[in-house]
């Protein structure tokens, strides 16, 4: 199944690094997200449009994993070509991902 | 005292209004915040003071004032933003003026300044650390704003400011100083400190908390988004909230939409940096107390930092851009041999980079995550390129526009346009380099 049976997400922007959170709608789920979106297979999902290491943060309180994912620097903000600039739809392609 | 309610009556500079009058009107509240400076908006700001000494502050803060001023003049609601933007003092001149004409007398105004650091920064004040790579040649420089704590606006809120409008601030410290002043909170208080900023994160994209950006139709939906309302905290002196809105106003709040802002633009949640605090968010959390009623608290914090934050606007050349539709059968296909045509024809003029997209396909999630995705009946060309020269920018619209007469079958709603781009980058300096003013004016 899809990721966005069991969780939903937000994306966030600060210069090139875009921000994601993953958050299981029901607490129950939020084992299997820590175990099927670990940091690697979400660079991996993302590898055409970021580089460098992804890192992962776990707040299970909240059912919640955040992700910082870095852009290339041409690639921030305010310098990007793309029509998306700020990267604010990268969360839905994150919820697109098989589990 | 035993709690404060803020009200969120703005999260971005063109937000609406309706929602802010509506929390002043029936929100029950003593502040309005309104936050209203993206990274960028500062130094756009900034290239129109340049043009025009009395400009550089929001474009909307003159119609939200005259919308929320008489209300809150009546209810005793002190109002607090950053819509000074490039000109604090301009924008205090102008509120002052507003409310003399809504016959409002007696109404202090207070502009707070210091944050400009443009001309210390050039005349080689001591970069500490550029998080975002080596710093542009100081020549393009537009503008350079440090980003202030909540001292200044402590200074205001104890000279009875009934408005302040700041420049460059921390967007939590905007609804943490109202917190101290009212709390007494020592400045050293780190956990205070760390649980007021979770409150002030939280309120500072307004509608970003009751259930805008939130709705997915059928996995999220949130009751009458039209009309949605801004939210409100009614903060404890522990720091503790209740968030809340106005009853009857659109959208809703619970875990959910208060889980997606907390870690909205945070990355380490242990560690989110203001001016004020180094703020711990990991152990946040959210109990439903009811109908749009959830309670937050577990905020914590650790020392302030050392070093401020200044955020760099300077000028980065040219984006050119243009966009033509192609729709009905074959359609992908003209728009590839668009592209094609574009490429050669763009061939012969200096653009750094060069991007094609074909919007309804893989415009936003590139090539690599949109391989699956169905040919769509209609798609819609983009290109845009950085060049160095206006001029030069402006061949990628004109390009586009010519493959109506000059491109594949079909072409239409062709539209373009080219731009200076002003870029953001970033640089941390002592904090001892700075210091702030407030000037206080009076209807």
């Amino acid at each position: 199944m899809l990721l966005n049976q069991l969780a939903h997400a937000r994306t966030g922007d600060k210069g090139n690094i875009v921000t994601i959170s993953l958050i299981a709608y029901r607490q129950n789920d939020f084992g299997l997200l820590e175990e099927a979106v670990t940091a690697e297979r979400v660079a991996a999902h993302f590898s055409e449009l970021i580089e460098g290491p992804v890192h992962r943060y776990t707040l299970p309180q909240l059912g919640a994993l955040n992700f910082a994912l870095h852009r290339p620097l041409s690639n921030s903000v305010t310098r990007s070509l793309a029509l998306d600039a700020h990267g604010k739809c990268l969360g839905s392609a994150l919820l697109a991902l098989e589990i | 005292m035993n709690t404060v309610r803020i009200g969120s009556g703005a999260g971005y500079s063109g937000d609406r209004i309706d929602p802010a009058v509506e929390l002043a009107e029936r929100g029950d509240i003593s502040y309005l915040v309104f936050e209203c400076l993206a990274e960028r908006t500062i130094a756009i700001a900034q290239k129109a003071r340049l043009l025009d000494p009395a400009a550089g502050y929001d474009p909307l803060l003159e119609e939200r004032m005259r919308a929320v001023l008489p209300i809150c003049a009546d209810r005793h609601i002190r109002i607090i933003s950053n819509m000074g933007a490039a000109n604090p003092q301009a924008a205090a001149a102008k509120t002052r003026d507003i409310a003399k004409q809504l016959g409002l007398p007696g109404l202090r105004i207070a502009a707070v300044t210091g944050d400009d650091v443009l001309e210390i920064l050039q005349t080689g004040l001591n970069v500490i650390e550029t998080p975002e790579g080596p710093l542009p040649p100081a020549d393009t420089w537009l503008s350079a704003n440090a980003y202030l704590g909540v001292s200044p606006i402590l200074e205001a809120l104890q000279s009875n400011a009934d408005i302040i409008l700041t420049g460059r601030v921390a967007d939590p410290a905007l609804f943490l100083a109202p917190l101290i002043h009212e709390f007494r909170w020592p400045l050293d208080n780190w956990n205070l400190l760390g649980q007021g900023t979770v409150v002030g994160h939280l309120l500072e994209c307004a509608g970003q908390l009751t259930g805008g950006y939130f709705a997915d139709p059928g996995f999220k939906d949130v009751p009458n988004l039209d009309r949605l309302g801004f939210p409100i905290a009614e903060v404890s002196s522990d720091g503790s909230a209740i968030l809340t809105k106005v009853a009857g106003s659109g959208g809703f709040l619970n875990r959910a939409t208060c889980t997606e802002q907390l870690l909205y633009e945070i990355q380490d949640p242990s560690a989110y940096y203001t001016p004020d605090v180094i703020a711990d968010f990991a152990q946040v959390s959210f109990e439903e107390l009811g109908d749009d009623r959830v309670r937050v608290s577990g905020g914590a914090g650790h020392a302030r930092p050392s070093t401020l934050k200044v955020s760099i606007g300077y000028r980065d050349g040219y984006i050119g851009e243009g966009q033509i539709s192609y729709a009905g059968p074959n359609a992908l296909a003209r728009a590839e041999l668009a592209r094609n045509i574009l490429t050669k024809r763009l061939a012969g003029h200096v653009l750094s980079e060069l991007r094609f997209d074909f919007i309804g396909l893989n415009s936003i999630h590139g090539a690599h995550l949109s391989s699956n995705a169905p040919v769509p009946y209609e798609v819609r060309l983009r290109a845009a390129g950085r060049a160095t020269s206006l001029a030069t920018a402006s061949w990628i619209p004109r390009e586009v526009e010519a493959l109506y007469t000059n491109g594949p079958a079909g072409g239409g709603g062709a539209s373009g346009s080219t731009r200076e781009i002003v870029a953001i980058t970033s640089a941390l300096i002592p904090r001892e380099s700075i210091s702030h003013h407030v000037q206080i004016l009076e209807s």
